[in-house]
């Protein structure tokens, strides 16, 4: 195996960086002016996002019908297609950039490829009806750099996600790539590095935010003749989907970042645990291990140094529990992913026994620009404890789902309406979930609430891996904590008393209390059981899994009383509660209800108004979806 | 009584060669029965007994594993395996009545199989597809925004293509 | 070297501790019993289940967000603990009403009552009402075996026997399956024992804190046999009960009650009251004079000579090697237990002195072991399909018996086994402990052998109840003869992993499938995790060997007058055909 120099890592960043840079100038570029062969530009890239979202509405088709017109209209030497990872915009995914112009389509269509090679590509012509609308002025933007969407983002961790070829290692070079870990090891002692690290305040972007500096520091100090580096990319919080992105989009950035940890704690061995229902990142991460290892980046005598390194994948087999950094590395061992008490922790005694260090996909993300940015940059981002950005995958009942990057600090109200671009249908927002499972439901009053580890916590959340779900008025906050411990008892491993029989409990006295047979006492039984379970528990999966019911209980008490005294669900949503009716007076006796009823409880005669029998209603509400003249009450 | 099903020999000698190439290391069995599922389609009991022999691990210790995460299964899925995401962001825009449009369509709860084999019903977590809740798939692809009154007609489709 | 004390402060108190202690037992130092359900720890032994998952020995440590496990939290310097706060006492009282949320309330007639470890919790806590009920459990399954009874709607998922199936006895039958709340303790595939490798040595239900793992109760059959007037009940008490019985009484652990057990099955009925010691002694004549044909071809430079030899005492033993070893199956030493030994001479020599027909005599094993009861069971020890034990039952069984009888059994006087089956010698008598079988066996091979009388007729070297192996080599005349004791089946699994690999150098092994032997057998009174009871057993074992005026099995008159009247000599046919046995390919593959 060759031995890559420092110096062959530059020659081979500055011949790639010529493409790059096209894209990297386009994106400060503020011109309006579209760009095409006709209008005498040189050489254009369309970029495609490749990620799950859009290759699930066909955006592999939309790469190749590009290149398939491409080249039969010969231009194939002055135009180049680049699948790309997320750009973050999902809501109107399929999305293609055109550059230097930086025109961004959306909702793009495989059809669409033919126009918008002849009349913009080569025609110098932009296709307006693929262009953004924007919501407030009903006007084009052509440029993602006037979206709301991006205008309050700052991409630190996504910083090459939509930019480059994640499967072409020359593109994460050209963005500097490896010349963190370049410099770390012919330049600076792992001390000095994980000095760095702790100064820059990065903290673990996984869920607890335990400051990664200091974890590298703990790994470091135990001997040991094995050391293990492990990237927990078992994104499991359903919801979440950032540390993905970054794998499809960005692969390079964690194996640069778990060498640099490698070399900090003296470590030759990395592993990523890998949810196996991620086949997208899986592939990506291969090719960006082999071409590594081809390079001579990952291999023995990195640099000309004797630092070794190389990366194994290990998979998860669907449990959410495994993000529990003792449940993962029992579950790297081949057994059942049970969490163990810490101590001893991983850094002491972590897989096969050996000194560990876990660190999430987006934690490591952030770690090569830290070192090449300096602490000081880094820190300079972000609130007084809690430094940098984060990435939340921004879904629920709202305009614009996708995945964002945000300095920490910035507040709910500007991630909700100015970046999300508010509630979608005009609905009154009603809460936001963050932090998944072991989140908490926040309120209008929380809106304003500079988001950073402590605050989230403060109100009765957390940061979690970042999962934001916003709700509008047609939420249940009884059935959301409801959907979030069905997800919980789901999940627990079973092993501590307190998570597998009081999570179930908790579940009961939820749909109870949906099905309108709780109790008052039930509330006070939930508020307390919950409160053991957060003392109790084994692990962080246990300690955390009633606060969706406990922040809930305290923000939305109103609606729980109001199930439990009146029978009612204000949003609508608990169907026990539900009773529908026919107003006689729409009804127009088409027939269209009775049609659809699945427990024939609909009963009437043609252009007669029809009636519907509560004992054998199931309250699945077909005949409100199916009725054209808005006669179905439903209260 | 469950049905004794004998695996095919070449079965069984692919399923040993999976477990050499791993070494036959016990810490590497959550790799090898993702394998072995991709080869036969589920993990029957014969099949664990074949890996923990071959790993010196007790049967009860594959059939723990096995039993605990949610991706491995010990019964055939059917022809076009349905699985309805059940995430966060496809709950809040409806999928849990997807699921039980399709529960009535098919006649089947979540975990089991149409009597013809054609769909089995399974609920996942998050495809990640978030920007197209409610999402379901069938096969490997991808169903988004998906509305209740579609599913009938996708359904007999998929069917139908057989 | 001396550990550097360290300081901490529990419920008010400054108490002072060795930095590796856990927070449970710097508290049990100064008289702070905090409660534990998961949790087991036989010291010095490898009887260890620490999950710290049932979380009941939470306490409140100052300066933490959430409550710690006191049995896997580590005293620090300066730490301030309380074991008894409000907030300590309410989460405890939930987490043991939520178990009841999950566990039946039938505990009254629960086999466990008044030994169920939940149930003085329940006690302990004043719990007087059950907050939560809710849905069970329903794929949790129930199974009665010859030998051990499962109820694993009891079953509160403390997970000692997966620990103790799997690290101590490397059997790997218990484990938990499924997760969540779904979560069940449950044999491989979910089957029933009979279909798996599970060797019932019982020492799951030797650990199980509640009703979820108990014996197969047979006293109701027992007393109806000993009602029937037509049936002849004999007793034959196993070397180990003598020691561990009185316990059940409220007697010291390690009192003797070798009389007062011979009066009290008298007292039940048995029309005869033999000793399982007899059939000890006679087990070293026969394997004893294995052991030296063995050796004898072995020092004639016989090549084929299966070395070495294993002894054959233990059923779970037995079981073990006929499922796991079925390559190996010509080491173990072809002669049957002290127990089945004994029933083939009653039913044959005895009966036909006393002439009684074979299907009135009803032979009745008192044994420390759950595995008994399956080995009775087998076919190879019938003769026309008639056993030659009839059954067995265990020490816990025997005190139920004599507890319902009515009998102050700490007050009973003392009497001696009947004859010619109650004789016995000091040898017979530490087959109770680990090591004892070995220690007999040298007594007589060593006499027999060299044709000297011993010098010491103590072998220390192979006694002990902390080291899983214990080796020594023992002086024949100029002959090494190297030995080995092991106890639990993972230390025989090391033992017959070297042999397969042909790296076995023993002339003579010991296996016993409890820790400690059979004073630690699964049938036993419960121990609840304190070794100072095994030792107690192990001393008063020793004890009765050095008070008995015979001590070695060669010496036992009575055993003389059975070969002299009925046997011949040790390995002629008849006995061959009596009290030796052979071993089965059982593997599950």
């Amino acid at each position: 195996m060759k031995t890559l120099y420092i110096e062959d890592l530059e020659k081979i960043r500055k011949s790639a960086q010529a493409a790059l840079l096209l894209r990297e100038q386009s994106d400060s570029d503020n011109s309006d002016e579209s760009c095409g062969l006709a209008c005498g530009t040189p050489h254009l890239q369309l970029l495609c996002c490749g990620g799950t979202g859009c290759k699930a509405s066909n955006s592999h088709k939309i790469v190749e019908n590009l290149q398939k017109v491409i080249e039969d209209n010969g231009i194939a030497d002055k135009v180049e297609v680049v699948t790309t990872g997320c750009f973050g915009f999902c809501e109107k995914g399929p999305i293609v950039k055109v550059i230097p112009d930086n025109t961004f389509y959306t909702q793009v269509t495989p059809e669409d490829a033919e126009e918008i090679v002849k009349s913009h590509i080569i025609g110098g012509k932009r296709v307006e009806r693929l262009l953004y609308v924007d919501p407030k002025t009903d006007k084009h933007v052509s440029d993602s750099k006037h979206m709301d969407f991006y205008r309050k983002q700052l991409r630190i961790a996504l910083r090459n996600c939509g930019l480059i070829d994640p499967e072409n290692i020359e593109d994460y070079i050209a963005r500097d790539g490896y010349m963190a870990l370049a410099n770390a090891l012919t330049k600076q002692t792992p001390e000095e590095v994980i000095d760095i690290m702790k100064k820059s305040g990065l903290r673990g972007r996984g869920g607890a935010g335990f400051p990664t500096g200091m974890k590298w520091g703990f790994a470091r100090t135990y001997q040991a003749e094995k050391k293990y580096v492990v990237c927990n990319a078992d994104e499991g919080d359903p919801g979440a989907f950032m540390d993905r992105s970054i794998m499809e989009g960005d692969p390079h950035s964690v194996i640069e970042a778990m060498m640099i940890c490698g070399y900090c704690i003296g470590s030759n061995n990395g592993l990523i645990y890998i949810r196996a229902e991620y086949p997208l990142a899986v592939h990506r991460l291969r090719v960006a291990i082999k071409q590594a290892r081809e390079l001579g980046l990952l291999g023995s005598n990195i640099f000309g140094t004797d630092f070794s390194f190389d990366i194994e994948i290990r998979y998860g087999a669907g449990a959410f529990v495994c993000g529990e950094e003792t449940a993962l590395i029992h579950s790297m061992e081949g057994k059942r992913g049970e969490p163990t008490l810490k101590p001893p922790f991983p850094a002491e005694s972590g897989y096969m026994g050996y000194p560990t260090n876990v660190n999430n996909v987006e934690t490591l993300a952030n770690v090569p620009i830290i070192l090449t940015k300096g602490a000081d940059w880094f820190s300079s981002i972000g609130t007084e404890k809690s430094k940098g950005t984060k990435v939340f995958a921004l879904a629920g009942k709202i305009n614009n789902v996708g995945l964002i990057e945000v300095p920490m600090g910035t507040t709910l109200r500007e991630i909700i309406y100015d970046i999300g671009g508010g509630v979608k249908n005009g609905k009154k927002f009603k809460a936001v979930q963050t932090g998944g499972p072991s989140g908490g439901l926040l309120t209008e009053k929380h809106l304003d609430t500079p988001i950073d580890y402590e605050s989230l916590t403060a109100a009765g959340s957390m940061m979690g891996s970042g999962g934001m779900i916003v709700m509008d008025e047609d939420d249940c906050m009884v059935s959301v904590a409801k959907f979030y411990l069905e997800f919980t008892c789901e999940e627990s491993c079973g092993k501590c008393t307190p998570c597998r029989i009081g999570n179930k409990r908790l579940l009961e006295i939820l749909t109870r209390i949906t099905e309108g047979k709780g109790t008052m006492e039930d509330l006070e039984t939930l508020k307390s059981l919950g409160e053991t379970i957060k003392d109790t528990a084994l692990c962080g999966l246990g300690q955390t899994s009633p606060n969706p019911v406990l922040s809930s209980l305290n923000n939305f008490y109103d609606e729980y009383v109001e199930h439990v005294k009146k029978h009612i669900c204000r949003a609508g949503q608990c169907k026990a509660l539900l009773t529908y009716t026919i107003s006689p007076e729409k009804c127009k006796g088409c027939g269209a209800c009775k049609k659809n009823c699945p427990s024939d409880a609909i009963m009437g005669d043609v252009r007669k108004p029809h009636v519907i029998n509560p004992y054998k209603c199931i309250r699945c509400g077909m005949c409100k979806s199916r009725c054209k003249f808005d006669a179905i009450q439903v209260f | 009584m469950a049905k004794e099903i004998k695996l095919a020999c070449n079965v069984i000698e692919q399923v040993e060669a999976i477990c050499d190439k791993h070494g036959n290391n016990p810490g590497e069995l959550i790799n090898i029965l993702h394998e072995a599922q991709s080869l036969h389609g589920y993990l029957p009991e014969e099949m664990q007994r074949i890996i923990a022999n071959k790993l010196g691990i007790p049967a009860q210790k594959v059939y723990g594993v096995v039993t605990f995460y949610s991706f491995f299964t010990m019964t055939p899925k059917g022809k076009h395996p349905i699985s309805v995401c059940l995430g966060t962001a496809c709950y809040v825009r409806g999928s849990e009545r997807l699921l039980d449009e399709i529960k009535r369509v098919l006649n089947i709860e979540v975990g089991e199989t149409t009597p013809d084999g054609k769909f089995s019903l399974d609920c996942l977590r998050c495809v990640g597809a978030c920007g197209l809740a409610p999402v379901v798939m069938i096969g490997e692809k991808v169903y988004g925004r998906l509305q209740i009154s579609e599913v009938r007609k996708i359904l007999d489709e998929v069917a139908a293509n057989d | 070297m001396e550990e550097k004390k360290i300081q901490l402060t529990i419920d008010r108190h400054v108490v002072e501790v060795n930095p590796d202690m856990t927070l449970l037992e710097a508290a049990k130092t100064i008289g702070i019993e905090i409660p534990t359900l998961c949790h087991i720890d036989l010291k010095g032994t490898c009887v260890q289940n620490k999950p710290a998952s049932c979380r009941l020995c939470v306490v409140e440590v100052e300066g933490r967000r959430n409550l710690a496990p006191a049995c896997a939290t580590k005293c620090t310097p300066g730490m301030v603990v309380y074991t008894n706060s409000a907030r300590v006492i309410r989460a405890r009282k939930t987490i043991a009403e939520l178990i009841l949320s999950d566990h039946p309330n039938d505990c009254l007639t629960c086999p466990k009552c008044s030994n169920c470890e939940l149930q003085r919790l329940v006690m302990r806590l004043n719990i007087r009402e059950m907050p939560f009920n809710g849905g069970e459990q329903s794929v949790r399954k129930n199974e009665l075996t010859v030998a051990i009874k499962r109820n694993m709607d009891k079953c509160i998922y403390c997970r000692r026997c997966e620990s103790i199936c799997n690290n101590v006895q490397s059997v790997g039958v218990l484990g938990a399956v499924r997760r969540g709340f779904n979560t069940t303790i449950a044999p491989t595939f979910d089957k029933m024992f009979t279909d798996t490798n599970c060797t019932y040595c019982g020492q799951c239900v030797a650990v199980c804190p509640v009703g979820a793992l108990t014996e197969r109760d047979y006293t109701d059959q027992l007393m109806r046999d000993i009602t029937d007037p037509d049936k002849v009940v004999v007793a034959q008490p196993a070397p180990a009960i003598r020691y561990a019985l009185g316990e059940e009484f409220g007697m010291e652990p390690g009192t003797v009650v070798t009389g007062k057990l011979a009066t009290a099955l008298r007292d039940l009925g048995f029309d005869y009251v033999f000793d399982t010691d007899f059939g000890a002694d006679l087990t070293i004549m026969e394997e004893g004079a294995e052991i030296l044909s063995r050796l004898q071809r072995h020092l004639d430079g016989d090549k084929t000579v299966k070395l070495p030899i294993m002894t054959s005492c233990c059923p779970a033993w037995v079981n073990f090697y006929e499922h796991e070893f079925p390559d190996l199956l010509d080491y173990p030493s072809s002669a049957k237990s002290p127990g089945q030994m004994f029933g083939a001479i009653a039913k044959t020599y005895w009966a036909e002195k006393m002439g009684i027909p074979r299907e009135k005599l009803v032979v009745v094993s008192i044994m420390p072991c759950l595995a008994k009861k399956f080995e009775c069971a087998r076919d190879e020890f019938k003769v026309d399909g008639n056993p030659d034990v009839d059954y067995s039952i265990s020490t816990r069984e025997l005190a139920r018996l004599i507890k319902r009888a009515n009998i102050r059994f700490e007050q009973l006087p003392d009497s001696d086994f009947d004859s010619p089956l109650g004789e016995s010698t000091g040898a017979g008598a530490i087959f109770a402990a680990s090591g004892g079988v070995m220690e007999a066996a040298l007594r007589t091979v060593y006499e027999v052998h060299t044709g000297k009388t011993l010098p010491h007729i103590n072998f220390e070297q192979v006694r002990g109840l902390e080291e899983g192996i214990r080796e020594a080599t023992i002086d024949l005349n100029g002959f090494e003869l190297k030995v080995c004791v092991a106890h639990t089946l993972s230390n025989a699994r090391k033992i017959m992993d070297r042999l397969r690999a042909g790296k076995l150098d023993y002339h003579v092994v010991e296996v016993m499938a409890c820790p400690g032997g059979c004073i630690g057998g699964a049938g036993q009174p419960y121990h609840h995790g304190n070794i100072e009871i095994l030792k107690a057993r192990q001393r008063a074992v020793y004890q009765e060997d050095e008070g008995k005026k015979l001590r070695k099995s060669h010496e036992n008159p009575d055993i003389q007058k059975l070969y002299a009247e009925f046997l011949g000599k040790p390995m002629s046919e008849k006995a061959h055909h009596l009290l030796h046995t052979s071993y089965h390919d059982k593997s599950i593959h």
